[in-house]
């Protein structure tokens, strides 16, 4: 595949949209249909699979204006419906095709408070743009309407001129709110209850705020960064934070309203529970759990070798079990970090794939070796306890299971050998259990996920909860709506 | 932050220090430990058991021995000085309860956390019998404390140099021999040390209960890094344990997952002594 720079990019914007311009206010559908959809720019897939950099580039504003003016403004806007949030996307695309930026970004800040953030993770294939009318009549989901990416375009404009402007805050109610976990949930409840005026404090087990935003998701798909400026506005906005501090464990959860006076507690603790197959041999030196192979590379920094005292193990061929967003994300940070050749062995086909369709195209620009309908069935280990192979069955796809898929069939007699000193398993993650085994009073389900009603409350008197920790492994986009939620009701709590 | 308020040398590679942590000075329990980390950005996250606490002070104390980075940065720091990232109490306290005999046997550094159960156990009416043990007579620590506490106190080295020339597993048989047998052991030491006191205990079926201290990275059950073979079980040292059934621990696999990053941090502390010896040339 040709790799086109963003300067190639730029110039091909340019010339469409020089051609455009005269009848902007003329377009019919047909016109629009037919303006070419814009390629996101991106670093070169060699260079970019030696550095931590941010992958994707981001529009210039002729691109994203260019983009924007291919939305045909249909009547039923069923993009809206597909949004998580229902943010009113036709209309911030139309601000951007007119070229005003600050109106588009106030447009999704009704709905959203994390679209830098969003625009970049959010599985836009299977919500908004997997209905886009435009990408129907296409009969081509990539050529939807790129709402993700144009979402992302404003969000980092407003950023970069400086223009982010911290909410208001209400008069001191005296009333105060903690916050269990700095992931997306913690953080929008933290900005929607701070508003009403409320004092609140976010306690996070880390060194760090942002949750798998900073532990799990890799710098290069989400910089650090964006997320630094999401706290900052937070801090202006006076919103307290305890980093070091393990609710369950520094102090009981209960405690926190008994001893320090917490008026409600919101838990959004996250789903870190990884998931482990249960095979012979993965318990060898060399094999991880997603998490943790992240944890070391992102948050503790090992990616830099030279500065950093967390170290990460040196392997030469990986293979990855899982294929969702954090198999792709560990088998790109194995090749990173210095892997020759990296597999992911996934037990259905690419099409079952559950990790975002970017992701997957950019695993394999940079190199990644897909084996599909694969899957391991033991680790094989050396004399001192290394691991030096996996052996790995061959599956066919039978029957449809209860979520529609096809299941995944074995092959018997099937087995072969994959030459590998690494295993990273990235198959899942269930619910962290310490706050439900430490505060009898919260209910959960079978899986570990805390039960709430439909104001996000839990059992427990006072204490609300969302995010993974209520939705099982889940998204940037669900854990904010169900912020969102929490805190409303919290506000409402407290108001009365 | 927390404030180094008592820094200790206690033999050649061995420090004591108190550091001000009122929070987990408040809550936490004989066998229970802290994260501790030097620098927010590029540090590595290491567990240490709280060997003491003081609530009216709001301090807990720690014991440790030089061995990697953060521990020899953490030698060089002063009463004081502010460390940056203390988490904890973490980890399931252990199980104190009036069992009748109960020996302690602590190797080493094992010593240091060994000394508050050992205190929880003789509080709750048990007969304390505790072995200390260490490679040679500079090593041994915290004997005056132990003194006491225990009813019984045998103290061993390798190489004779104190005490009995003895590994403790030796006094631990004796008194796994007498009539009537102990009732629970538990053993806090080198991993090599644990798995020979539980080979000692398993023909007597004396319940021997262990204390790991695995890799850790996130201490809340979120990595998996700190997992061990118990039985036929994985379990997470940091949320699981750090206490388990000795008779069941698999604990070649932990040793040698403890040694998983010994090359890298090998060719580094190679690396570095490189670099400062160049630099001294160069001065
Ligand atoms: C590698 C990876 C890639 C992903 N990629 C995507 C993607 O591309 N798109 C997408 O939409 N989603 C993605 N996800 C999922 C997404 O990140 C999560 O759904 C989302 O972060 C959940 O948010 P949360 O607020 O519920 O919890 P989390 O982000 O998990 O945050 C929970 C926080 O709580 C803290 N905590 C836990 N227990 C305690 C305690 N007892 N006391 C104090 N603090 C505690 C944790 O340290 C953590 O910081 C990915 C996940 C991973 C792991
Ligand atoms: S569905 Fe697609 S074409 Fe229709 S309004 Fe939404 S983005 Fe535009
Ligand atoms: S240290 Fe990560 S799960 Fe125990």
């Amino acid at each position: 595949m040709s790799h086109k720079t963003l300067e190639e990019l730029h110039k091909d914007a340019q010339k469409v949209f020089n051609e455009l311009k005269q009848n902007a206010d003329s377009l019919k559908p047909k016109d629009r249909i037919k303006i070419p959809a814009q390629e996101m720019p991106a670093q070169d897939p060699v260079e970019r699979a030696t550095n931590l950099e941010e992958v994707a580039l981001g529009y210039t504003p002729i691109q994203a204006m260019v983009e924007a003016m291919r939305c045909i403004q249909c009547k039923n806007k069923p993009c809206i419906t597909g949004c998580p949030v229902q943010i009113d996307i036709p209309r911030f695309i139309d601000e951007v095709a007119k070229g005003d930026f600050q109106a588009a970004i106030n447009v999704i800040k009704e709905n959203s408070l994390l679209p830098a953030i969003c625009g970049r993770v959010c599985p836009q294939e299977t919500q908004c743009q997997e209905v886009c009318t435009l990408g129907k009549s296409l009969k081509d989901v990539d050529k939807a309407v790129a709402i993700g990416r144009l979402e992302r375009f404003v969000a980092d404009w407003e950023r970069e001129q400086g223009k982010i402007v911290p909410p208001k805050v209400k008069p001191d109610t005296g009333k105060k709110v903690a916050i269990v976990g700095s992931g997306p949930a913690g953080l929008v409840v933290a900005a929607d209850v701070r508003r009403e005026g409320h004092a609140v404090t976010i306690f996070e087990a880390f060194h760090k705020m942002g949750g798998v935003m900073v532990y799990g998701i890799p710098e290069f798909r989400l910089p650090n960064s964006i997320v630094d400026t999401e706290i900052s506005t937070l801090k202006a906005m006076g919103v307290e934070f305890k980093t070091n501090f393990v609710v369950g464990r520094t102090r009981k959860l209960t405690d926190l309203m008994k001893k320090d006076g917490f008026d409600a507690v919101f838990v959004g603790t996250g789903a870190g529970l990884p998931m482990f197959m249960g095979i012979e041999g993965e318990n060898l030196v060399g094999v991880f759990s997603a998490n943790e192979y992240l944890t070391r590379a992102n948050l503790m920094r090992a990616f830099d070798r030279e500065q950093s005292d967390t170290p990460i193990y040196k392997s030469k061929r990986v293979a990855v079990l899982g294929g969702g967003n954090v198999a792709m994300d560990s088998a790109r940070m194995a090749k990173r970090l210095g892997a020759e050749e990296v597999f992911v062995v996934y037990r259905r086909t690419e099409k079952e794939m559950p990790a975002r369709v970017e992701e997957v195209a950019h695993a394999k620009e940079e190199g990644i070796v897909f084996h599909f309908l694969n899957n391991a069935k033991r680790i094989i280990g050396n004399e001192k306890g290394r691991v030096n192979a996996m052996e790995c069955l061959k599956y066919e796809l039978g029957e449809p299971d209860a979520s529609g898929r096809r299941r995944p069939v074995v092959i018997e007699g099937s087995e072969f050998i994959l030459d590998v000193d690494t295993v990273i398993v990235a198959i899942g993650n269930n619910s962290n259990p310490l706050i439900a085994q430490t505060t009898p009073e919260i209910e959960t389900n079978k899986w570990g996920n805390i039960v709430v009603d439909d104001t996000q409350k839990t059992k427990a008197d006072r204490v609300f909860a969302g995010g993974d920790i209520v939705l099982g492994a889940a998204t940037v986009i669900l854990a904010m709506g169900e912020g969102r939620r929490a805190a409303e009701s919290i506000n409402k709590l407290l108001a009365g | 932050m927390s404030k180094i308020v008592l820094k200790k040398q206690l033999s050649n590679d061995v420090y004591l220090m108190k550091l001000a942590c009122p929070l987990i000075a408040e809550e936490r329990k004989a066998g229970q430990f802290v994260i501790l980390q030097l620098n927010n950005e590029y540090g590595e996250r290491i567990p240490l058991t709280i060997a003491d606490a003081n609530e009216q002070e709001g301090t807990i104390t720690i014991i440790f021995q030089v061995v990697g980075k953060t521990t020899t940065d953490l030698a060089h720091m002063n009463e004081g000085d502010e460390i940056t990232t203390v988490v904890g109490p973490l980890g399931n306290p252990t199980h104190i309860e009036n069992f009748g005999t109960v020996v302690c046997v602590g190797g080493g550094i094992g010593v240091a956390p060994m000394h508050p159960i050992a205190k929880a156990f003789k509080e709750a009416g048990n007969h304390v019998i505790t072995i200390i043990g260490a490679r040679t007579k500079d090593l041994i620590i915290l004997e005056d404390e132990m003194k006491e506490i225990a009813d019984e106190l045998i103290v061993c080295t390798d190489d004779g140099s104190y005490g009995r020339k003895a590994l403790v597993t030796e006094p631990l048989k004796e008194i796994c021999e007498r009539d009537p047998q102990p009732n629970r052991v538990i053993a806090i030491g080198p991993p090599i040390m644990m798995k020979f006191c539980s080979e000692t205990t398993r023909p007597y079926k004396v319940y021997t209960e262990v204390s790991l201290n695995t890799i850790m990275v996130d201490v809340t059950g979120m990595c998996g890094g700190c997992r061990v073979n118990v039985g036929d079980e994985v379990k997470f040292v940091c949320v699981d344990g750090p206490e388990f059934d000795g008779h069941k621990v698999d604990f070649d696999n932990m040793m040698a997952r403890l040694n998983s990053y010994k090359d890298i941090e090998q060719e580094k502390h190679e690396c570095n002594l490189d670099k400062q010896a160049k630099a001294k040339q160069s001065s």
